[in-house]
């Protein structure tokens, strides 16, 4: 099965506003697309739509392969230490969790509760579930915020690894991110500016 | 262990603990006060207990189906949960009907358990007691399902729980009608009318609780 991720000619609408319209993109393995835009353009929305979570108004979206997600909410039990939560999904998805965890320094966090983690150490450990999910498509909402800048290149690093390794990532930030090769998409572009009627 | 194992231990695990769930105690606690007070509410007469008694425990056993319902839901979909179950290929479908057997889990047995010294409190005789227990296996199923499916319907929306509260009785009445009902007439035929009621609540409540996480999503 080849890997692929395309969409063709999608429109979103919120509430009765059109957020983007006209958009199509394709990618194919080892590619990686920066989804960048001031912020209510609609970046959210296009991963959530990417993703099959929420349907487009207009156009349709192709998906080969499975698709793992991070975006601003961890999905990880605030009252279980970090390891059980973690565990939970690693059982899932069949994944050991050790190996992401260390590399992501969260080997010492892995008693402490979730509710008492940072929102970098929590954006960390949804990075290590993703690592262990082994989804070809990664759609990473806002993965940077709340890191240090030794964590920012870390999650550079694991995303370049991943393209490397034939997968596809779509990256939607604000900020910078620094990967060789990597495709830009400005969603302001697509943004009608008005109203519908 | 598969997935929708994992997943039932998790959801049981939170149910049954004291942070999330309310724990396995609180609805029990709850039920068994309710069956203490009643008899200092209508006085000691023990004719009128034995009537009303069954009643006054079924009333008891849904109050304390419903006592966790904005917990059953609604935090799962805070924290992503659903997305991530979604994007693995888990249905909502499948999630709902887990959790509407967890619920089930946490706090059907120990409610039948005390339904025991809750009938000696009332002073129900055998006879009654063992139609009650009948009923209550019967009937919680059904409360339990409805409790999700309510839960999950309202989850995310403000005043969420109140009006879940609401929408649950009114949905409870047949269960609670022949349940409580075959507890007069004896014999068994109110258990089985009390025991399809509560099945097709089991049946839709996975169907009707997975379109409305989908459509609040």
């Amino acid at each position: 099965m080849q890997v692929r991720l395309s969409a063709n000619d999608l429109a979103c609408r919120r509430g009765d506003r059109l957020l983007f319209a006209g958009l199509s993109l394709e990618l194919v393995p080892g590619m990686a697309l920066h989804l960048t835009g001031p912020n209510g353009v609609g970046k959210s929305s296009l991963i959530r739509i990417l993703a099959g979570l929420a349907r487009p108004w207009a156009g349709e979206v192709a998906r080969e392969g499975a698709v793992a997600l991070v975006d601003e909410r961890a999905a990880l039990d605030p009252d279980w230490p970090l390891g059980r939560a973690l565990g939970f999904w690693a059982g899932i998805d069949g994944a050991d969790l050790a190996g992401p965890t260390e590399r992501l320094g969260l080997a010492g966090l892995l008693e402490v509760p979730v509710r008492y983690l940072s929102t970098g150490q929590k954006k960390r450990a949804a990075l290590a579930r993703l690592l262990g999910q082994q989804a070809p498509i990664w759609l990473l909402d806002e993965p940077l915020n709340g890191l240090d800048s030794a964590a920012v290149a870390m999650v550079e690093a694991i995303t370049a690894e991943h393209c490397a390794a034939g997968g596809i990532a779509v990256v939607a930030s604000h900020q910078a991110f620094a990967l060789p090769g990597m495709a830009r998409l400005d969603l302001a572009r697509f943004s009608p500016g008005m109203a519908l009627q | 262990m598969s997935a929708l194992a994992r997943l039932l231990a998790r959801d049981l695990a939170l149910l049954l603990s004291a942070r999330r769930g309310g724990g396995a105690v609180l609805p029990v606690l709850f039920f068994l006060a309710v069956a203490m007070l009643f008899p200092f509410a209508v006085g000691p007469d023990a004719r009128l207990l034995a009537r009303a008694g069954g009643g006054v425990v079924w009333v008891a056993a849904l109050l304390a189906a419903i006592l966790p319902l904005d917990r059953l839901i609604e935090p799962d979909l805070e924290l992503g949960m659903f997305d991530q179950w979604a994007l693995r290929g888990l249905a909502e479908e499948a999630v709902v009907m887990v959790r509407v057997l967890a619920h089930w889990l946490s706090f059907a047995p120990a409610l039948l358990l005390a339904t025991l010294p809750a009938a000696a409190l009332l002073g129900l005789d055998g006879q009654m007691t063992q139609s009650l227990l009948l009923g209550l296996l019967a009937g919680t199923p059904g409360l339990a399902a409805l409790g999700v499916m309510v839960a999950a319907i309202t989850a995310g929306l403000k005043g969420g729980a109140a009006l879940a509260g609401l929408l649950v009785i009114p949905l409870a009445v047949p269960i609670l009608i022949f349940g409580a009902g075959s507890l007069a007439s004896g014999g068994t035929s109110g258990v089985a009318l009390c025991g399809a009621a509560s099945l097709l609540l089991v049946a839709i409540a996975p169907f009707a609780g997975g379109a409305a996480v989908r459509a609040g999503r």
